[in-house]
């Protein structure tokens, strides 16, 4: 269950509390996120939708633990991440985030193996755990053919599907998206999002995704939208859709 | 290291970048090296200096001095094993250039006192009676291609005699130490004493005495000043390292003059690697944020640059090192004993490593610390 009243029962994977977060840009305070409430199940597949500047990524960021709120609380599967110091949160990005970017973010002098394999060289496996994991990881995103090819051997739908095995290789407890498809074209972008489902349905990952398309939107189980700084379920007003679909 | 691909794959990013800064490291090395040893060479004699010696000087210079006759007077003194003498001769050779110390010696105590440096027992015996006789480090009669039986004509220039001395080539010393002094000319005392004017006659320019023990250094030296002070010729006696000190300081401050380029040197190729660093670093400000994104802790991202950074001194070094190992025994021969023989020592070699290693450190440090601080949301922001 999604719920954003705050009055999810104790059993959600991730609750967010009264997130605020402020930036202050010479002197004047913008005010992104107020007091902002989120329960999302394991297995859940949720999509937020919003206009431009209106604190999709800061949302995205302080969930991942790369950003500290200004007030508020997020727990993860019990843990509350936002009492961690700096190096406990990147041991806890480690384990439990698996990150997926609008621009791929690969190692360009990495191959798609050697970029997969990134995270598992934070963890204890052997050489040989680390070829299986990789290995199985590319494919799950039907990249096995292409896993000693460089980024740019790669088309950007591949690179995408490079960075989705990245995140998932490690298993870890939810995956978060910033626009997937944001740099693809409709062919790639379905292609994308058949793989993400596949990731729910088939491995019963848990999702969060931002995204500015309603056809994207649209296979996720729920689409929520962050208005004045906090999240509203439901149809959006047809000017949050055109707007956010300008972003 | 499960990290190695990673900094290698970094590191070959921009080859010609990676070759030029190798290429600056070798060559700042290169030049480090030349100047390291050329140091060496004129700190060697304070290094090699025997512990268990004692040099007696004039105390109002090394020009100045003394009568012959203290001889008897300091070996008067307990801990004094055995005295020589030397006077300086500073003729010339054919031209002006081609310098090498010239010394009028004791014959009788000088291989006692000066036992490393060592004579062949049947050129000696023949130098002892040959009043004309010379001895040569081997490393000048290499220079000149003198062989024994060779005559060798030296032009006074200091004691007025306004002639051509010659001497009879009956010997060629060698050095029991490494790095020991080669280039000296000794000829016999007694002729010297001869045929300099009668104000120089029964002077010596300085004296070395042997301890029974290098412990008695302090207490002897004392003594043997005290006996000569409020006498009309004071002594200074000191060390035989640190007499080597002060005639080396006679070439002007070399080691300040090292130091100086060599600083040069240093600086230069710390703003050549950690600039190309920087930009290196600066260029993948969105990969690092990945990187911590995914879990690198900061510490690990600092590991990396700093290790890019190790391993370009590293090779740049060891490359630098090699070149210098190769150059400088012909650059030593072409400046045909102008220095003190150019000598490459491990503790040079070591010197040299530790030298390119600090720069790596240091150029990859501060690239190494702002992608260590650099925070993750920003970063990806930004592209
Ligand atoms: N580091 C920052 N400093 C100041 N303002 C920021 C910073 N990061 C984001 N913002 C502002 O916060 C708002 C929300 O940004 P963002 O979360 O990127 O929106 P979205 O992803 O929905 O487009 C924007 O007005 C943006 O300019
Ligand atoms: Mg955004």
């Amino acid at each position: 269950m999604i719920r954003v009243d705050g009055r999810g029962n104790s059993s959600s994977l991730i609750k967010v509390r009264g997130l605020n977060k402020t930036y202050s840009r010479g002197g004047e305070k913008i005010q992104v996120l107020q007091g902002l409430n989120l329960d999302v199940d394991k297995g859940d597949f949720v999509a937020f939708m919003g206009p431009s500047g209106s604190g999709k990524t800061t949302l995205l960021n302080l969930l991942g633990g790369l950003d500290v709120p200004s007030a508020g609380s997020i727990t993860v599967d019990g843990d509350e991440i936002t009492h961690m110091s700096g190096s406990k949160l990147t041991h806890w990005r480690a384990r439990h985030v698996g990150f997926i970017f609008q621009m791929y973010n690969l190692i360009p002098v990495l191959t798609a193996y050697q970029n997969v394999e990134l995270p598992l060289l934070l963890t204890k496996l052997s050489k040989s755990e680390r070829r299986k994991h990789v290995e199985t990881a590319l494919g799950v995103v039907n990249l096995a053919d292409r896993m000693h090819h460089y980024p740019r051997q790669l088309s950007g739908g591949q690179e995408q599907r490079v960075t989705i095995a990245r995140a998932i290789v490690s298993d870890p407890t939810f995956l978060l998206c910033d626009e997937p498809t944001g740099d693809l074209d409709r062919k790639s972008a379905d292609e994308i999002m058949a793989l993400i489902e596949e990731l729910v349905g088939k491995y019963n990952k848990t999702i969060l995704m931002v995204t500015h398309d309603p056809v994207v939107a649209a296979r996720a189980h729920t689409t929520l939208h962050l208005e004045k700084g906090v999240l509203v379920e439901g149809k959006a007003s047809p000017q949050t859709v055109m707007a956010g679909g300008a972003a | 290291m499960k990290f190695r691909r990673l900094i290698f794959a970094n590191l070959f990013r921009k080859k010609i970048r990676l070759i030029l800064t190798i290429g600056s490291f070798a060559i700042a090395l290169v030049l480090f090296m030349f100047l390291a040893v050329v140091k060496s060479a004129f700190s060697r004699g304070t290094e090699i200096a025997g512990a268990d010696r004692l040099v007696i000087t004039n105390r109002i210079g090394l020009i100045q001095t003394m009568p012959i006759a203290y001889r008897d007077k300091i070996l008067t003194i307990p801990g004094v094993k055995a005295v020589t003498h030397n006077n300086w001769f500073g003729g010339v050779y054919v031209e002006e250039k081609n310098f090498f110390p010239q010394f009028a010696i004791d014959v009788e105590n000088h291989r006692q006192v000066m036992s490393e440096l060592v004579v062949p027992e049947d050129q000696w015996q023949n130098f002892v009676k040959d009043r004309q006789g010379a001895v040569v480090g081997a490393r000048t009669a290499q220079r000149f291609g003198w062989k024994v039986g060779d005559r060798i004509p030296i032009k006074d220039s200091l004691y007025g005699t306004n002639s051509t001395w010659d001497f009879n080539l009956d010997g060629i010393y060698h050095s029991d130490k490494p790095g020991g002094d080669e280039s000296q000319f000794w000829f016999q005392w007694k002729y010297f004493d001869e045929r300099v004017p009668s104000f120089i006659k029964s002077q010596i320019g300085w004296y070395v005495l042997k301890l029974d023990s290098p412990d008695d250094a302090v207490r002897v030296a004392k003594a043997i000043d005290g006996k000569f002070a409020n006498s009309s010729t004071e002594t200074k006696t000191e060390t035989e390292s640190a007499f080597a000190a002060g005639f080396a300081k006679q070439f002007g401050n070399i080691e300040f003059l090292i130091l100086t380029i060599g600083s040069v040197v240093f600086f230069t190729l710390l703003l050549v690697t950690g600039n190309t660093m920087a930009i290196s670093v600066r260029e993948r400000t969105a990969e690092l944020a990945v990187l911590k994104a995914i879990g690198f802790t900061d510490r690990s991202v600092l590991f990396l640059v700093l290790a890019e950074s190790m391993v370009i001194a590293l090779v740049g070094g060891a490359l630098g090192l090699i070149l210098a190992a190769g150059a400088i025994p012909g650059v030593g021969a072409a400046l045909n004993g102008l220095l003190p023989p150019l000598i490459l020592s491990k503790l040079t070699l070591g010197l040299g490593l530790s030298f390119a290693l600090l720069v790596g450190a240091a150029s990859g440090l501060l690239p190494g610390i702002g992608a260590m601080r650099m925070r993750v949301v920003n970063a990806l922001r930004r592209v």
